[in-house]
């Protein structure tokens, strides 16, 4: 989608991930998704009187890992109370990072070769999670609400960028490209369906060159697809509205992803006041040099670096190639590629594979190990599989697992032995003696014809390179 | 700049900390805040360009806790004081808009 | 009154018996409660439970600890697991939490017998525990007068003989100044050198939990068992109880003693007479006497009631009717938090709640909050550099000895004015102790402040040691 001729839209994105810690930011209560509801509770997280916070030193390092990533500043830190009455924050307040972030000033660039600013990337607790009774289940005309505190200080880390986004296809790069990274560093699991990475987009739309217009938040994104939706939709309200000689309201907007508009939540007229100050039961967090390059030293490496491992080894990739490279990446396979590359698979054939048959896989490739891929593209790579069997094997392997040998004999995929092929291929040219004639004359199409005759009298268990070999030697013979 | 302090304020300081005042509280706390703050003057008023903020008297820094699950409380200790709890929930009348 | 020492001593050797001795305070409780209302609820049967227990270990001659048998009271913003902890506020009336404060399972480890809860001003907010939603407590020597505050309770406990030792907190003067005003010694110790996890917080950055007793080894004693790292409060320093009993009788021949002006002046002259005679002993016993002023201290008061309120504002938010307390119903859940608070808390928790808030609130927060944290640090440079001249200092703990009801109460910055001499403490994070000295006119006793800067409370106790021997104690 454009918008009309002249117009812009600027955008920033809010993302907030859960950290894939094993305890809460400031409690030893187990960080869990889906657990029975008021189970993983302590009168620290359920903000009891008297009970204090300790800060989570593995969340501090996968914070500083996502700093690192992300090109940030990883700077001595504070925390803040961010004070505002709301029933699913235990305290009435939420423990954040305000002035001081632990990340701040980094970027991101994305595979189209765009680099969007990274203003912060700080700490914070979560709150917790209330269902509406009565009306639709909806906060609006729910009559009771029931709130459950498990999430209730569940780390996360909330990534600011700057407003360095210009169009809906670039934001969902960005997201796309962070949650890798998120994935990458081992900061989130980056499942947006349970909430892991959540999304807020800050839009204005400008004349092209003019100064930013005012902005308005849209809450509620929870996928790639809604945040693309919500952004096109609210940029073209805007340009409407200014169109019709309107103006934009700064107002927080909240999508709904089946009417598939936003509408007006809060208007920002008067600024919460959110009375700011240090948190006194918290110290300062300074990582110690040491510290922090103990964990720069075990970051991994991030999606761009592994495109481009991954696209060095093709040579003259074409579009199509570069974008399995990308999915590749992204689908957290490129290892399984570049396993079976090491082991002599030729490359397109690996991240053809890859990313077909082991994206295809509802259930992850936990059944197959690199190893046994690399086998199987081997096997098929020397003609002891047919494409068609080679990925039959690979199928049933993802789903219930076994050795790429045992598989293909069991699905009676025996390679034809060396003699019998021949055999075969010399009583099927006794068979079509003009077709013969023809390929011997240099009718090079022909092969093809050899070869059908060959899977027919074979059901399929041929090599087609092998029958092609065993044609051109007795051409070259005759 | 106390001296400015007015009812309005007051009514509004209130609001943000989710009290209800009656007028003659409202007259009272006005006067009795104005009283405090005239003496906070002497503070309010003083040249402090450049003294750095101490939130904390002494300066430790990086108190951190291995990232290791301890016991959660029971569920029906974390329910025990609720003044409504269903369904395994505190249960509150209902909430009038979304979290900021 | 038999010391906290010689009761775990005799409990220990079997000479006696913690039953025994709680008995004894049950009695005294029983005697003078209704008169006094000291403790806002007695757990006789926990207590017996814990006595019996010390003297079944002594009877199968297993060790026991350093407080074997001895009847504590404990201020009751102190949780303990399943007895009832209220802040003396309606908000909390009826709460028992489902754990215990450090302190608490401490002095319980210790062999202590924890008999009950004792009232304090609403969430330690006042001085004469006149503003607890149930009732003020008497001062047990006159009870036409007030035991100070806010731990008035915990101080009465120990001057009615109730119990031998108790606990207080102490964010402005909270300790030492109902202390002084029951004949006491009581302690606020070094910020970070007691835990405050399960201490209901009223101002983060100043509150300490510390001991009351009627002797300065109890004192040391009761503050050894409870001080030391903790890893549930990011704020506790990070080195093990120090040794204290052992440094009581140190003595302070050829310590300097600082006098500070600015914590005399204004005081009643009973007062500055007693601490002027309280300079001379510590002249006698060896101290080299330095006069000295100490300016910043005098923005002590407007500092603290800048800050202390800005961090309850924060603090007290979730008393909110949601999930534990009282709730006041309403058709939703903002007028539901608006009601229970608006019934909740007493008058003197809403005005502070409300400065608080209004020092914090956009517009202000530079003149207000961020302007006390900086005279904060003035006051930590100008002691500072005060204990670069001396070893530790001396003032009055309050301007007067204990105040009939009412005098003060109907006068915010009258009541916060007897805090004058005990707030720089707090800001600073330092230790200081008040330890009885003379009395006045009425009888009463005076206390006086020693102040030192951190980690020194073996030399502040043995220093007030020397002051209770000059007494006859």
């Amino acid at each position: 989608m454009a918008l009309p001729d002249g117009w812009e839209m600027v955008i920033g994105l809010e993302v907030h991930t859960e950290l894939k810690t094993a305890t809460k930011l400031f409690c030893g209560c187990a960080n869990m998704f889906g657990d029975e509801p008021n189970t993983n509770i302590c009168p620290v997280c359920l903000g009891l009187p008297g009970a204090l916070p300790v800060l989570n030193e593995r969340a501090v390092e996968l914070a500083m890992a996502l700093g690192f990533a992300l090109h940030c500043t990883v700077a001595p830190s504070t925390f803040h109370r961010k004070n505002y009455f709301y029933p699913d924050m235990p305290k009435d307040f939420q423990i954040s990072q305000y002035d001081l972030p632990i990340n701040s000033n980094g970027y991101l660039d994305l595979p189209d070769g765009s680099r969007v600013g990274i203003e912060r990337a700080h700490l914070e607790e979560d709150t917790g999670k209330s269902t509406h009774l009565g009306g639709s289940g909806r906060l609006q005309g729910a009559d009771r609400s029931l709130i459950d505190y498990n999430r209730s200080g569940v780390p996360l880390v909330e990534i600011v960028s700057a407003p360095d986004i210009r169009s809906a296809a670039q934001a969902r790069a960005y997201a796309a490209e962070l949650r890798g990274i998120l994935i990458a560093t081992g900061a989130s699991d980056g499942r947006m369906e349970e909430g892991s990475m959540r999304m807020d987009a800050n839009v204005s739309v400008r004349k092209s060159g003019a100064p930013y217009g005012t902005r308005c938040e849209i809450k509620n994104l929870n996928s790639l697809r809604s945040l693309v939706r919500a952004i096109e939709y609210e940029a073209l309200r805007q340009v409407e509205l200014l169109e019709d000689g309107g103006v934009v309201r700064q107002e927080t907007r909240h999508w709904d992803e089946n009417l598939g508009e936003t509408s007006t939540l809060r208007v920002k007229e008067e600024a919460e006041d959110y009375r700011y100050f240090r948190e006194p039961d918290l110290v300062d967090l300074a990582p110690s040099d040491e510290w922090q390059s103990r964990v720069r030293a075990a970051l991994p490496p991030m999606p761009a670096e592994r495109r481009t491992t991954l696209a060095a080894k093709l040579s003259d990739p074409t579009e199509q190639q570069l974008d399995a490279v990308t999915l590749a990446v992204d689908l957290d396979l490129d290892a399984y590629v570049l396993f079976a590359y090491a082991k002599g698979v030729e490359m397109p054939l690996a991240l053809n594979r890859a990313t077909n048959e082991l994206a295809a896989s509802e259930v992850g490739v936990v059944n197959l190990s690199p190893e046994n891929f690399a086998e199987t593209l081997l096997m098929e790579q020397r003609g002891e599989l047919s494409a068609t069997q080679a990925k039959t094997v690979l199928s049933d392997i993802l789903a219930n697992g076994g050795e790429p040998k045992a598989v293909a004999a069991a699905k009676g995929f025996e390679q034809l032995s060396e003699d019998s092929l021949v055999a075969t291929v010399t009583g099927l040219i006794e068979a079509h003696a003009d077709e013969w004639g023809r390929y011997r004359d240099g009718d090079d199409k022909l092969a093809q014809f050899f070869i059908g005759q060959v899977m027919k009298a074979t059901k399929g268990q041929a090599n087609g390179k092998a029958v092609i070999e065993i044609l051109v030697q007795r051409r070259a013979g005759s | 700049m106390s001296a400015e302090l007015t009812r309005d304020d007051v009514a509004k300081v209130a609001r943000l900390a989710r009290l209800t005042l009656s007028d003659a509280e409202l007259d009272l706390f006005t006067e009795q805040l104005r009283g405090i703050l005239d003496h906070a003057e002497d503070i309010a008023a003083l040249n402090l360009e450049g003294v750095e903020a101490t939130a904390h008297p002494f300066g430790l820094t990086n108190v951190v806790r291995a990232d290791e699950v301890r016991q959660s409380l029971s569920r029906d200790e974390v329910l025990a004081a609720a003044p409504d709890a269903r369904e395994g929930r505190f249960a509150v009348p209902r909430i009038l808009g979304e979290a900021p | 009154m038999t010391s906290a020492i010689s009761i775990a001593r005799e409990v220990a050797s079997g000479a006696t018996s913690a039953e025994a001795q709680l008995e004894k305070s049950l009695e005294a409780i029983a005697a003078r409660n209704d008169e006094l209302n000291v403790f806002l609820y007695l757990d006789e049967e926990g207590a017996r439970a814990q006595a019996r227990a010390v003297d079944e270990k002594v009877r199968a001659g297993e060790p026991v600890g350093p407080l074997a048998g001895v009847p504590i009271a404990l201020k009751d913003n102190l949780c303990q697991r399943g007895v009832p902890t209220t802040c003396s506020s309606r908000i909390l009336e009826g709460w028992r939490p489902p754990y215990s404060a450090t302190v608490v399972e401490r002095v319980l480890a210790a062999g202590a017998v924890a008999v009950g809860k004792t009232n304090l001003d609403e969430f330690a907010m006042g001085s004469s525990t006149e503003t607890s939603a149930f009732g003020p407590t008497r001062n047990p020597l006159d009870p036409s007068r007030v035991p100070g505050g806010s731990s008035g309770g915990s101080a009465a406990a120990v001057a009615a003989q109730m119990t031998t030792i108790s606990l207080g907190s102490d964010t402005g003067g909270s300790i030492r100044q109902p202390a002084a005003l029951c004949g006491l010694v009581g302690m606020k110790p070094t910020y970070g050198l007691v835990s405050r996890y399960g201490l209901i917080a009223f101002s983060s950055s100043l509150d300490q939990i510390g001991p009351f007793a009627a002797n300065v080894a109890d004192a040391a004693l009761l503050l050894e068992v409870i001080a030391g790292h903790d890893p549930k409060d990011s704020t506790s320093l990070p080195e093990p109880s120090p040794s204290l009993l052992a440094h009581v009788n140190d003595g302070v021949a050829g310590k300097r003693v600082g006098v500070v002006r600015e914590l005399i002046e204004g005081a009643d002259d009973e007062v500055v007479a007693a601490v002027n005679a309280a300079v001379a002993v510590l002249r006698d016993a060896g101290a080299e006497i330095v006069e000295l002023s100490i300016p910043e201290t005098r923005l002590g008061l407007s500092a603290y009631y800048l800050l202390a309120p800005a961090e309850a504002s924060s603090n007290l938010a979730r008393f909110d009717g949601v999930r534990y307390g009282l709730r006041v119903d309403a058709e939703d859940v903002t007028a539901m938090n608006e009601a229970t608070r608006t019934l909740g808390f007493g008058a003197e928790v809403k005005r502070r709640i409300m400065l608080g808030t209004y020092a914090l609130s956009a517009g202000y927060y530079d003149a207000y909050y961020g302007q006390a944290l900086k005279v904060r640090t003035q006051m930590i440079h100008a002691f500072r550099e005060a204990y670069q001249k001396v070893d530790f200092l001396i003032g009055a703990t309050t301007p007067s000895v204990a105040f009939k009801f009412g005098e003060k109460s109907d006068n915010p910055m009258a009541m916060y004015l007897s805090d004058v001499f005990t707030i720089p403490t707090n800001l600073a994070g330092e230790a200081a102790v008040s330890v009885p000295f003379g009395h006045g006119a009425s009888g009463l006793p005076i206390g006086v402040q020693l102040l030192g800067p951190g980690r020194s409370e073996a030399m502040l106790f043995a220093g007030a040691r020397v002051l209770e021997v000059a007494e006859g104690r």
